[in-house]
């Protein structure tokens, strides 16, 4: 019994493979029903006024963006349809190339226009620092956007000081940046904020949650997924959750299978 | 002979990679141009990372070290374009040098010169200047997070655990969460207490904390699966739809 | 020289730390003035850290040639991925890097295809071996270890929408054990990490917790 437990982990590995490539390229759907957290954040975007500023933290790099990426697009995409002015900015020196991307093809899609309708602040190193800064002004945290365009003389910029003049901030986190966001920045300058999250960092933002420091969130692809059902822009996050129902069920299986090969064998030896 | 197998393998899959990129080439699946080729090269690392899965080779190794070196490359343009530039460069030196400049903001000097101080600890005789920087930095840290952990973290996350348990309008399940909620922070809270004795009451207690921190161990894994799986598919889908273009 | 090796520094964190704390309770324009300088000033401090590390990972790459420990040929592939990434990037499209980023260069283009790829992927491998370890380890051996069994299956099922059709008390379990216990648990967690932060914050300013100040004199 027990050389079950033992076979070479490169079938475990061919199994996982074929399961993700076969469920990715058969075409079935699959009811993906918006979870509160989720639907909190679609319900600010759609509850804010036209013209308002969201502020959105693309803080994760190339080793997210596989959850991010899809979650940073969807979120472009509600709040270009809903005419929001949208600047972004990152904490991660390796998003800026992930950033243009999201922004060049989503902003393009609705016509929007670079410094008008939306502005690219770039990388600051800080963290902690580089949020208060932008607490206090934002004009000396961010002399210059991404292009070293001057961003006092940014159009969209207008009226804007610092982060208490943002209506809703937006985290898109790989790490440990939404609670930074929360300590450093909400609690002061008392901005809306939400995030997005990769899952691993799902569970630890439920207190967050519901002392409504954050005021909803999107964790992982099936987050991502969630929105991309919302908005009606079925794309990657939607058409990954095949492949993600399919691969949890077999990794429980593997749970399964092996309790009880070594309940089985356990009862073997002891008899 | 394991060596001939591997060496078989090796130039089976570079043969396999080099004939799918000109098949997808001529057929027009691919573009011949620098984004084409771009492709090819990320699917061609992409693969070779995978690589891995059947046994460490120079393929896998050759694609991780390449990748640490390009992030490390790009990690220094990207601080001299977004952070050395705009806020040193640009207001403390360029102004010495051109007269349409505003004059220059010395008291940049401060945080200029406590940054290089930062880079002496890899000095033998003045390393020891690096600890003002630190001490800098480490104050200030402390200094700005004390009142703001204990209000955002502390104050904040008390107030919704002590919130009544009926108030008129809850379900009475609802009002049992709020209790569970209040029960699990505080038994969690004695079982960190590792200053007392886990026994009698104390230890009934942190008993029932650990039941609550086993549970959400087990969410944690949960999402940390899910996390992985979600950056597979990713790849997967980048393999078949970019590269094959098998996917629509 | 013990003055400006030891007590220098002390000093500084000392007055620092007060200066900090106490500026969170007066909101005078003075107070906040001071505030945006010294953040200012400290995430200019933090670039100058990405050197360090930069620093490290060339000196860690090029020892490992010098000694030509094994497999340091590999080590020339880091230096080879930086430097042409670094000479695109300062040639900046032609521009030159004492102008503005240009867009669409050369050095885009590397972070497009290898840096995106590659690193995307090298974290994605875990979800093999996570499979791999949850079929030959994942045991319920004791009590403890069923329950997180039982949650992380619930969760796993719930999170995903196959999760609706096996039965819908799945996902509505899986919300509770995230909206209840979970939260429970990670909220004691970080007012354990929360209080834990404060005293080392405090030593730190009393000069109690000298970690930083490294070891030597």
């Amino acid at each position: 019994m027990e050389r079950f437990l033992r076979i070479d982990r490169r079938i475990i590995f061919a199994i996982i493979a074929g399961a993700v490539i076969i469920s990715l390229i058969l075409q079935f759907e699959l009811p993906i029903p918006g979870s509160k957290p989720v639907l909190a954040v679609y319900k600010k975007i759609e509850s804010i006024p036209e013209n308002s500023h969201v502020m959105i933290a693309f803080d994760y790099d190339p080793s997210s963006k596989e959850e991010l990426q899809p979650m940073a697009v969807a979120f472009l995409h509600h709040c270009f349809s809903r005419n929001l002015k949208v600047i972004a900015m990152t904490h991660y020196p390796g998003a800026p190339g992930l950033v243009e991307q999201a922004l060049n093809a989503v902003a393009g899609q609705y016509g929007k226009e670079y410094g008008e309708d939306y502005a690219f602040l770039g990388y600051k190193p800080g963290g902690a620092s580089l949020i208060i800064n932008m607490g206090e002004n934002l004009y000396t945290a961010f002399p210059k956007d991404f292009y070293g365009n001057d961003t006092i003389a940014l159009p969209i910029l207008q009226g804007i000081g610092s982060l208490r003049d943002i209506d809703y901030l937006f985290d898109l986190a790989a790490g440990t940046t939404i609670e930074t966001w929360i300590v450093y920045g909400k609690e002061k300058y008392r901005f809306e904020f939400g995030a997005g999250c990769t899952a691993v960092m799902g569970p630890d933002m439920y207190p967050f949650l519901q002392s409504n420091q954050l005021n909803g969130l999107l964790a992982g692809l099936k987050g991502a997924a969630e929105y991309e059902a919302l908005i009606n822009k079925k794309a990657f996050a939607v058409s990954g959750m095949r492949s993600q129902s399919v691969i949890h069920a077999i990794i429980i299986l593997f749970v399964l299978f092996g309790n009880i090969i070594y309940f089985m064998s356990r009862r073997t030896r002891h008899a | 002979m394991r060596k001939d197998t591997d060496f078989f393998i090796l130039v089976f899959s570079v043969g396999l990679f080099v004939c799918t990129n000109i098949f997808l080439m001529a057929s027009g699946k691919l573009p011949i141009s620098f984004n084409g080729f771009g492709i090819v090269l990320g699917a061609g690392l992409t693969l070779a990372i995978y690589s891995f899965l059947y046994k460490d080779n120079p393929a896998f190794k050759i694609a991780e070290n390449l990748y640490v070196g390009v992030s490390l490359g790009y990690t220094i343009i990207i601080v001299w374009f977004n952070f050395l530039k705009p806020d040193l460069y640009d207001p403390l030196i360029v102004p010495f040098f051109s007269e349409a400049a505003k004059t220059p903001q010395y008291t940049l000097l401060v945080p200029s010169l406590l940054g290089i101080f930062m880079l002496l600890r890899f000095s033998r005789n003045l390393a020891w200047l690096s600890r003002w920087t630190f001490a800098f930095v480490v104050g200030l840290g402390a200094g700005i997070s004390i009142p703001r952990v204990i209000s955002a973290f502390i104050l904040e996350q008390i107030k919704p655990s002590l919130r009544p348990a009926f108030t008129g309008g809850e379900t009475i399940l609802s009002s049992i969460d709020t209790l569970l909620i209040l029960l699990g922070v505080t038994s969690v809270l004695i079982y960190f207490i590792f200053s007392l004795e886990h026994k009698g009451t104390i230890g009934k207690v942190s008993k029932v904390g650990i039941w609550f921190l086993m549970i959400s161990f087990g969410a944690s894994f949960g999402y940390t699966v899910m996390a992985r799986v979600s950056l597979l598919i990713g790849r997967v889908q980048f393999l078949l739809k970019d590269w094959l273009g098998i996917l629509q | 020289m013990n003055f400006l090796k030891r007590t220098i520094p002390l000093i500084i964190a000392f007055t620092m730390g007060v200066l900090m704390t106490l500026q969170y309770y007066i909101p005078h324009k003075l107070s906040q003035d001071l505030l945006e300088v010294v953040t200012r000033w400290d995430r200019i401090i933090a670039g100058f850290a990405v050197f360090i590390g930069a620093y490290s990972l060339f000196h860690l790459h090029w020892t490992r040639i010098k000694r030509k420990v094994e497999g340091w040929g590999y080590s020339v592939f880091v230096y080879f991925g930086a430097i042409i990434t670094l000479i695109f990037g300062l040639i900046n499209g032609g521009k030159f890097f004492w102008n503005d980023k240009q867009e669409g260069t050369m050095f885009d283009w590397l972070y497009y295809y290898i840096q995106v790829p590659a690193g995307a992927t090298i974290f994605s491998i875990l979800a093999f071996f996570i499979a791999s370890a949850a079929y030959r380890t994942f045991r319920a051996r004791t009590r403890e270890s069923t329950v997180l069994l039982i949650a992380a299956v619930i969760v796993m099922l719930g999170r995903v929408p196959v999760g609706n059709y096996i039965s819908l008390y799945i996902p509505a379990i899986a919300d509770w054990i995230m909206a209840v216990p979970n939260l429970a648990a990670k909220r004691g967690i970080l007012l354990g990490v929360s209080l834990g932060a404060v005293a080392t914050s405090i030593k730190i300013i009393f000069g109690i917790e000298r970690s930083y100040l490294g070891g030597g004199e």
